[in-house]
């Protein structure tokens, strides 16, 4: 082919740039190095559903508990799993949306950014020391609330009595994730809060509308998406969340609504964190199995908050 | 003389219908008082404690209801509203505040007991009840975040630098969303991920110090690229434009341009994703183990590290409770005193070396 047109060979190679070969060195190193997070991503797939394909097939005796099947023993874990991150996220998402207004529109400007520092701090604090301070700290000073609740409102089946004797119940655990899945929402919704185009700030108040008049005519709406990711982000993060939630809750397996009582269904992450170190044989498979099905539910509930970030190319999202 | 009269004596239109800046403190110093009086009345006709969370409880209840009453008469109803949603919002940080003062107090009390010489110089081999310290898992801790920070940063790096620099088409894209999701990855799912990975090789029941390693790089590479991502973005285009402009091959102009203007930016981002992946524990619970001696040995045998000495120090009770909590307590002081330490570095970096944009 080249033969049969030599006029324009030399020009088209006299506009072509020199490869050299640092550059190309470079730019498969990097190119690489991208691939390989594919890559790790995949393996991660793989393994964990060539690890936990025992667990599919292999006879309910003899797994942890004997349950009558393997649905048996997973659902009350998805169970608890999902319940105790809705409660974190219903707790925490108004707190995260003020505190986000708070820092963007109310506090005075140069206290703002120390304000933000001060909530990042919450995130730099380790799951396990969260998990101390919620049996220490937090499990008794609610549990006069629990015990006031379930006499009083023990009617309604979320408080009904027995209390628990520790407070260390589903609530407890959600309320120390709802602290920690706090600064992750508040910070996706202060960056979408500043990035309000100010112009139409201040359209609002010059109409005369009062400044939180403005916040839901201008910010709320224009904030929206950032608000619903920054909740999936949250959710997803407390549904991972596991060292807190293995060491507050008492768990005994169980599906209950019951957010005072001593019986609790447990978290996936938190029943591998505490039946691992003892697991052998196929129970090592079957926990790997509940692993790979926190990991799908996390990949979901991840892959639609980021496609809602995506979809609005204005703001970056994650932190 | 007659111009400062006149002054006062004009009603200004403008003020008119408002309330005075200083009024709502004085309306919440008031109705604090109040809620404090009325608390300590009743704790002294019941005998009970004064309960202090319970009059700031009161009195901001008080301050909602006073300040919406007297903003509605004086105001109107839409100041009311406005006035009312300030104080919930401040009220929403106060709130979150809560926690993290409790649990700094918490930590800083309980952890001081046992926070002395040696706990930071010997393990607990052989130690049951009392003395016995940290020192194998500060050890474990240290080794395992730093292989994990040798893996992660080169190919979180060139992974920047790729999606930056040379990224362009569906991988690009891809790489970026996969980068996000891998984010959210549960931390126990990576622990899992590692085991599963080194149980092939090692056969079940594998425990050691690399594998834990591993599963935080997992963990720390996401968050690794995010950050330089961001600050390679940020480095102005004129900057390479020049450097190219002077004949100056793509890979020398990052090398030389983009990565030393940047370098600050990176640094702090790498300093907070160690920050982030130090306090792990559930990974390390499950590849690592846990033990009781010192292992500088990577790649043989358990390998205890901080988290997970503070979850077994509690879980793990001995004979002698009060010394396993004392130990438990002053390793979340130690793991809280390191996070704190990383980041406050990293802001002092990110801050007296940002660059200048010449803006």
């Amino acid at each position: 082919m080249t033969a049969t047109d030599p006029k324009v060979l030399p020009v088209a190679s006299q506009g072509k740039p020199k490869q050299r070969l640092g550059d190309i060195i470079f730019s498969r190193t990097s190119l690489i190095s991208g691939s390989a997070i594919l890559a790790i991503l995949a393996a991660v797939a793989i393994f964990l559903v060539g690890q936990s394909l025992p667990a599919f097939v292999a006879d309910p005796e003899d797994l942890i508990g004997s349950p009558a099947s393997f649905g048996d023993y997973v659902w009350p874990l998805v169970f608890g799993t999902l319940w105790s991150a809705t409660l974190a996220l219903v707790m925490a998402l108004p707190l995260a949306v003020g505190i986000a207004l708070f820092i963007s529109h109310y506090a005075p400007r140069r206290l703002a950014q120390i304000l933000g520092y001060i909530v990042d701090l919450l995130a730099a604090v380790p799951s396990v020391v969260f998990g101390l301070w919620g049996i220490g700290v937090l499990a008794p000073a609610v549990l006069p609330a629990y015990t006031w609740l379930a006499e009083n409102l023990g009617w309604i089946p979320l408080f009904a009595p027995p209390v628990s004797g520790t407070g260390r119940t589903i609530l407890t655990a959600a309320i120390v994730l709802g602290v920690m899945i706090l600064p992750v929402m508040t910070a996706i919704c202060r960056e979408i809060f500043i990035q309000t185009p100010v112009l139409h700030e201040e359209a609002a108040l010059a109409l005369g509308a009062t400044r939180w008049e403005m916040i839901t005519m201008a910010v709320l709406p224009f904030g929206r998406p950032g608000i619903i990711s920054g909740a999936m982000l949250g959710l997803g993060r407390a549904l991972g969340e596991t060292m807190a939630v293995a060491m507050v809750l008492s768990a005994t397996g169980v599906i209950t609504i019951n957010l005072v009582s001593s019986t609790n269904p447990s978290t996936i992450a938190a029943n591998i964190a505490l039946s691992f170190p003892e697991a052998y044989g196929i129970n090592v498979n079957l926990l790997i199995a509940t692993g790979l099905i926190l990991f799908v539910i996390t990949l979901i509930v991840n892959s639609i908050a980021r496609y809602i970030v995506n979809r609005r190319k204005d703001f970056s999202g994650a932190n | 003389m007659t111009a400062t009269v006149v002054q006062t004596g004009i009603t200004n239109s403008l003020t008119q219908g408002q309330l005075h800046p200083r009024t709502p403190w004085v309306i919440l110093g008031l109705s604090l008082a109040a809620a404090g009086g009325i608390v300590s009345l009743i704790a002294s006709a019941v005998s009970s404690e004064f309960s202090l969370v319970g009059a700031i409880a009161l009195g901001a209840l008080f301050y909602l209801v006073s300040i919406v009453v007297i903003s509605r008469l004086v105001e109107g109803s839409r100041k009311a509203t406005d006035r009312f949603v300030t104080a919930l919002v401040t009220g929403a940080f106060i709130i979150a505040m809560a926690p993290l003062v409790s649990l700094l107090f918490t930590v800083v009390v309980n952890g001081s007991a046992r926070f002395d010489v040696e706990f930071f110089t010997s393990s607990m081999r052989n130690v049951v009840g009392e003395g016995g310290g940290a020192a194998h898992a500060i050890v474990g801790t240290l080794l395992m975040t730093g292989t994990a920070a040798i893996i992660s940063i080169p190919i979180g790096l060139f992974t920047a630098i790729y999606l930056v620099e040379y990224g362009r088409g569906p991988l690009a894209r891809a790489i970026t969303f996969f980068v996000d999701v891998m984010t959210g990855i549960p931390s126990i799912v990576a622990g899992l991920f590692a085991f599963a990975l080194f149980a092939i090789f090692f056969g079940p029941g594998v425990r050691m110090g690399f594998a834990g390693a591993i599963a935080l790089a997992v963990l720390m590479i996401p968050v690794v690229v995010r950050s330089c991502e961001e600050m390679l973005r940020v480095v102005p285009n004129e900057l390479r434009e020049a450097s190219y402009a002077l004949g100056v091959p793509k890979w020398l102009t990052i090398l030389n341009v983009v990565l030393p203007t940047s370098a600050a930016g990176i640094a702090t981002g790498i300093m907070l994703s160690i920050a982030r992946v130090i306090g792990e524990t559930a990974p390390l619970l499950i590849v690592a183990g846990f033990t009781a001696s010192m292992n500088y040995n990577l790649f043989a045998e358990r390998m205890q590290s901080l988290p997970v000495f503070v979850f077994t120090s509690y879980s793990n009770q001995g004979v002698d409770t009060q010394a396993y909590l004392d130990r438990a307590w002053a390793g979340a002081l130690t793991l809280i005193l390191i996070v704190m330490l990383l980041n406050l570095v990293a802001r002092i970096i990110a801050r007296a070396f940002a660059p200048k944009l010449g803006r």
